[in-house]
């Protein structure tokens, strides 16, 4: 530990029971990005599940628009440690984008326009608690935060929540995405603080 | 590169959202203008945050000068200015930084283009290059919101008249002081024409500021014929 | 005038400096991706990020990544294939 500076609290970080150890609460919505902001049009967009056999399933924006649509209101939190509380989002579960895919498969990849990844397992991307969101807040999801449409995995740190998704990948072996291959944990559950490998 | 402890011995005000600090730091290795430093706050519960700031002085043995603008919701600028009090200590990381810098041993005409408190590490050049009695003809074109965003104001009009071969123009981008030519703009291409030195004359050119202006200042440049390795750069984003 | 989301590679030399003993902001990396050679100190860093990402200026792939835990720190230089720095002349043995 460092030379404590008198005064100096830094963000509040301790408080409110739904909040994972280690996090702060913040009222913005931060931008992180590893890269350039990809321009996808809605034209060309599309969305490709994968499966071990090679098997792929693709949605065009219409086709995906024309799915069940859900509006959870989640909790998120990222690993840099703000955690944002009550967010609304509309879009459709993984529940019925994996809808009679045949796999046997246990982990996924989701992989994005502009090369980004991020590896689960495929378990949580089921049970109604993973979407492919389009809209945020009431609006069209804005390029910086991910749109035209992200992954939303709430239980698990936000880099799992792949920006800019275009795609997932359905293995038997697990596979590191672009955190993951640089020191991030491969699961990444906030209550259990898995920021790390070896966490 | 070690963390080094420091304490603040002066505080002075620069504008209404900007002060410059004088640290202490025993042990401090020299420094050149333009390399910066990594400064880091420690809570008593071992939570830690740093930031990089530009050192605002050249080398003046074991004292520092930074200048911190105060990021609105920031977390660690709005500490420095309105917390942290004289004789407290910090921990401070450097020098760091072995490109953008000037070293008073050049000769070559230097051109400094600042936007906002991008001025800081530049302003180390300045008064390096007096302190060090260097001919090297300086001219900085200081872009700025308005006259009460100009950081050390008043040293840079002293310096316009007493130091032989520097030359400062201003260009303010919300609100000009009476007597200024023209409209409030940003910079530009005629700024950069008029302001600074041709291409011909090879000058070095160090380019400070927010990352959209130096993208902006840098492509200006090049179009006009510097060479794209003689234009030194130093972005800086809005962490606070 | 865009708020672009990154800044110049300068900024890496204090995370680098905790890891490396020479100074990587005078070091030239060629990127594995496209061949440019460029002098660290001019890549595009991408920092609001859990880790820093430093970026080739010409193809804008990946050059560099740092990641720094409390204890420990991941070093990615797989989009660099390599890093050249300048050193002082090698004595030479006079026989």
């Amino acid at each position: 530990m460092g030379i404590v500076t008198p005064g100096f609290e830094g963000r509040p970080r301790a408080g409110a029971p739904n909040l994972p150890p280690g996090q702060y609460l913040t009222p913005d919505f931060p931008v992180l990005s590893a890269g350039p902001t990809p321009k996808v049009p809605r034209e060309t967009w599309e969305f490709v599940i994968s499966t071990e056999t090679g098997m792929e399933y693709r949605w065009s924006w219409d086709e995906m628009m024309a799915l069940p649509q859900e509006a959870p209101t989640v909790d998120i939190h990222c690993v840099t440690r703000w955690s944002k509380l009550g967010t609304t989002w509309q879009g459709v579960s993984l529940d019925t984008l994996l809808d009679g895919i045949d796999t046997v498969a246990d982990y996924a990849l989701a992989h994005s326009y502009g090369g980004y990844s991020s590896n689960l397992p495929l378990g949580d991307l089921r049970d109604g608690r993973a979407w492919l969101v389009h809209t945020y807040d009431g609006g069209d999801l804005p390029a910086e935060h991910g749109g035209p449409a992200r992954l939303l995995v709430p239980h698990l740190y936000f880099w799992k929540s792949a920006k800019w998704v275009r795609g997932i990948r359905l293995m038997s072996e697990d596979s590191p995405g672009f955190w993951e291959t640089a020191g991030y944990h491969d699961y990444g559950d906030p209550w259990r603080e898995q920021r790390y490998q070896g966490d | 590169m070690r963390w080094l402890p420091a304490r603040l011995v002066e505080r002075r005000v620069e504008t209404p959202t900007a002060q410059t600090l004088v640290l202490e730091v025993p042990g401090w290795p020299a420094h050149l203008p333009g390399q910066h430093v990594d400064i880091r706050l420690t809570a008593p519960d071992g939570y830690q945050a740093a930031r990089s700031y530009s050192l605002a002085a050249p080398a003046d043995g074991d004292r520092i000068e930074l200048t911190v603008q105060r990021v609105p919701d920031g977390e660690v600028s709005p500490f420095l200015i309105e917390t942290y009090r004289e004789g407290d200590p910090v921990e401070v990381r450097g020098p760091v930084g072995g490109w953008f810098i000037w070293r008073p041993a050049q000769t070559d005409p230097v051109l400094l283009v600042a936007g906002g408190s991008g001025v800081v590490p530049l302003m180390a050049m300045v008064r390096a290059r007096r302190a060090a009695g260097s001919r090297a003809p300086f001219r900085l074109i200081y872009s700025v919101r308005t006259p009460t965003d100009v950081f050390y104001a008043d040293e840079l009009r002293r310096r316009v008249r007493d130091d032989a071969g520097l030359d400062v123009a201003f260009v303010y981008t919300r609100a000009a002081p009476e007597g200024w030519q023209g409209e409030p703009h940003r910079l530009n291409l005629a700024d950069v024409n008029t302001h600074g030195w041709p291409p011909d004359l090879e000058p070095l050119v160090y380019v400070c500021g927010p990352t959209g202006f130096v993208e902006t200042v840098s492509d200006l440049l090049v179009g006009l014929g510097h060479p794209a390795r003689r234009v030194r750069t130093e972005r800086f984003g809005p962490t606070g | 005038m865009t708020a672009l989301p990154y800044v110049d590679g300068n900024m890496l030399d204090g995370p680098l400096g905790e890891v490396f003993a020479v100074d990587l902001s005078t070091a030239t990396g060629r990127c594995a991706h496209c061949g440019t050679a460029s002098p660290v100190a001019g890549l595009r860093v991408y920092s609001h990020a859990p880790g820093l990402v430093a970026r080739c200026p010409t193809c804008v792939e990946v050059m560099l990544r740092l990641v720094r835990a409390p204890d420990r720190a991941w070093l990615d230089l797989r989009g660099a294939t390599f890093l050249r720095f300048p050193m002082p002349p090698e004595r030479t043995l006079i026989r």
